[in-house]
């Protein structure tokens, strides 16, 4: 029996089917059985991220409205056989799909796969009802901006309204370490205590994501970038281990590693 | 008839007259006594107004059976009516007088978007986030960050304050004043409460310690029975 995860933050663009698209390739690499569901009913792009946009055949309203099996729907990812896609419908919108009908697809997935992770669409209207409607946990992205976290805040009132087997758990994306130690970005402690929720990971700002998904390749996938690590330790923590938190400080050359051992300041 | 006994008794005193209805008769009885008596003991013109209080006892006065007797004083001129008191008061008002004077205490951080409305006193033992908002009709003590907006006394009680461990709001209402954090980036407060200073007749927020001087019904703990 399978757990289902949404993925979510309230604003658009702080990275949540980016976040979905890595946790899932980081899970499926520790060869867990995954399933991705894009609830972006009308704007999907879950698919182009995974770089399996030309397999569409049928889409989740496609399931729901019955046109097709859930099976004939799911896409095999082109790199490794424990990860699955169920795509979102880029012709129908919103309204097409019930909480009833997500429910019911989310508990018939239960039943085949260890992890299904559900990328929430941007908004508090009913796609967001639709997404977190059969998930058993919750996770909340939000980036070092207050519009983000105020919303990541209004998000996670919502979710504590629901059912859920745990309160939801955070991630911090986007962190530029130069901006926050200068004072100009909301510091990880400060949104960890205005939200109140336990963090499950923190992602630095890096160029390899824009580059990744733009190439169809979730970052997850390259063993040595930072944001890739981050990635990896996050499906860790949410299979249960304790991983410490990453040190966002750059790596430093072996110049600097040499000036800082004579104490001359860097 | 002479032996009938009286259902009005009339007493004068310093401060004018005060009435007693006996609480066992009926209604229409004591009203027509009460108007046969007027009649006869009508002021005259020249005397100065008399201000009467009535006693009810144990009875329980209907709003129209309120206003007939108000009318029967009103009625012959140089009445007026002070108070009219009775023991009694209804189940509904009583429950409601218990409601307004107590202290909810609630365990919950308020979110952005989230609204907590209580009667009677708020004792908040958590945040409250901005875009969220904590209303109640008497005082608000919060144990904890309050970043939203915090509207005490919204029934429109002035003397209502908003006690915070830590301040920082975006704004403070109390009954219809309401006060908002200042355009550029400040640091909040400890330990600090907000009220209404009548003589600047604005919102201040002050020290802890100044509530004792300024507020010294807070500690009692039917302060709102005396305010009706």
């Amino acid at each position: 029996m399978g757990e289902a995860i949404v993925i979510t933050s309230g604003k658009g663009g702080v990275g949540k089917t980016t976040t979905s698209a890595n946790i899932g390739t980081a899970l499926a690499l520790m060869e867990k059985k995954v399933c991705l569901i894009d609830t972006d009913i009308g704007l999907r792009n879950l698919d182009v991220v995974m770089g399996l946009e030309n397999r569409i055949i049928y889409d989740i309203v496609d399931v729901i409205e019955e046109r097709c099996k859930l099976k004939q729907a799911l896409i095999k990812d082109k790199r490794f056989d424990y990860l699955t896609l169920l795509p979102a419908a880029q012709t129908s919108d919103k309204t097409a799909v019930t909480t009833d009908g997500m429910k019911k697809i989310i508990s018939e997935l239960k039943q085949e796969y260890d992890y299904i992770i559900i990328d929430c669409p941007a908004g508090i209207e009913q796609g967001f009802q639709n997404a977190i409607a059969g998930a058993d946990r919750a996770i909340v992205v939000t980036t070092p901006e207050k519009s983000s976290v105020r919303d990541a805040d209004r998000i996670i009132g919502l979710i504590e309204k629901e059912d859920m087997k745990e309160p939801p758990r955070l991630i911090i994306n986007r962190i530029r370490n130069h901006m926050m130690k200068s004072g100009d970005m909301i510091d990880i402690d400060d949104i960890v205590q205005l939200l109140s929720i336990d963090l499950i990971g923190v992602v630095i700002d890096d160029e390899e994501v824009i580059k990744a998904s733009n190439k169809g390749e979730p970052v997850a996938l390259h063993p040595n970038t930072k944001s890739s690590i981050a990635y990896r330790n996050i499906a860790r923590r949410i299979l249960g281990e304790t991983v410490p938190l990453q040190s966002l400080e750059d790596e430093k050359g072996m110049f600097q590693k040499v000036k800082k051992f004579f104490g001359i300041r860097a | 008839m002479q032996d009938k006994k009286q259902l009005i008794t009339i007493k004068g005193t310093r401060e004018g007259l005060t009435l007693f209805i006996d609480e066992l008769c009926s209604f229409n009885e004591a009203i027509k006594e009460l108007h046969d008596k007027i009649i006869k003991n009508k002021p005259k013109k020249d005397d100065p107004i008399v201000s009467v209080r009535i006693k009810l006892g144990n009875r329980y006065l209907e709003d129209d059976q309120d206003k007939q007797l108000t009318e029967i004083i009103n009625q012959a001129n140089g009445f007026k009516i002070d108070s009219i008191e009775s023991e009694v008061i209804r189940k509904e008002d009583a429950l409601k007088w218990k409601e307004d004077s107590k202290i909810k205490a609630i365990n919950r951080i308020v979110r952005s978007g989230q609204v907590l409305e209580v009667k009677g006193d708020l004792l908040l033992i958590g945040d409250v986030n901005p875009g969220g908002k904590v209303v109640s009709t008497g005082n608000i003590y919060i144990m904890g960050n309050l970043y939203g907006i915090a509207h005490a006394g919204v029934d429109g009680d002035r003397n209502a304050c908003i006690v915070a461990s830590y301040m920082k709001p975006t704004q403070l209402r109390i009954a219809d004043y309401i006060s908002r954090a200042p355009d550029y980036e400040s640091d909040g407060v400890y330990m600090e409460c907000g009220l209404v200073d009548e003589g600047q007749d604005k919102i201040i927020i002050d020290r802890l310690q100044v509530l004792s001087n300024k507020r010294k019904e807070l500690s009692r703990f039917e302060r709102r029975v005396q305010n009706g």
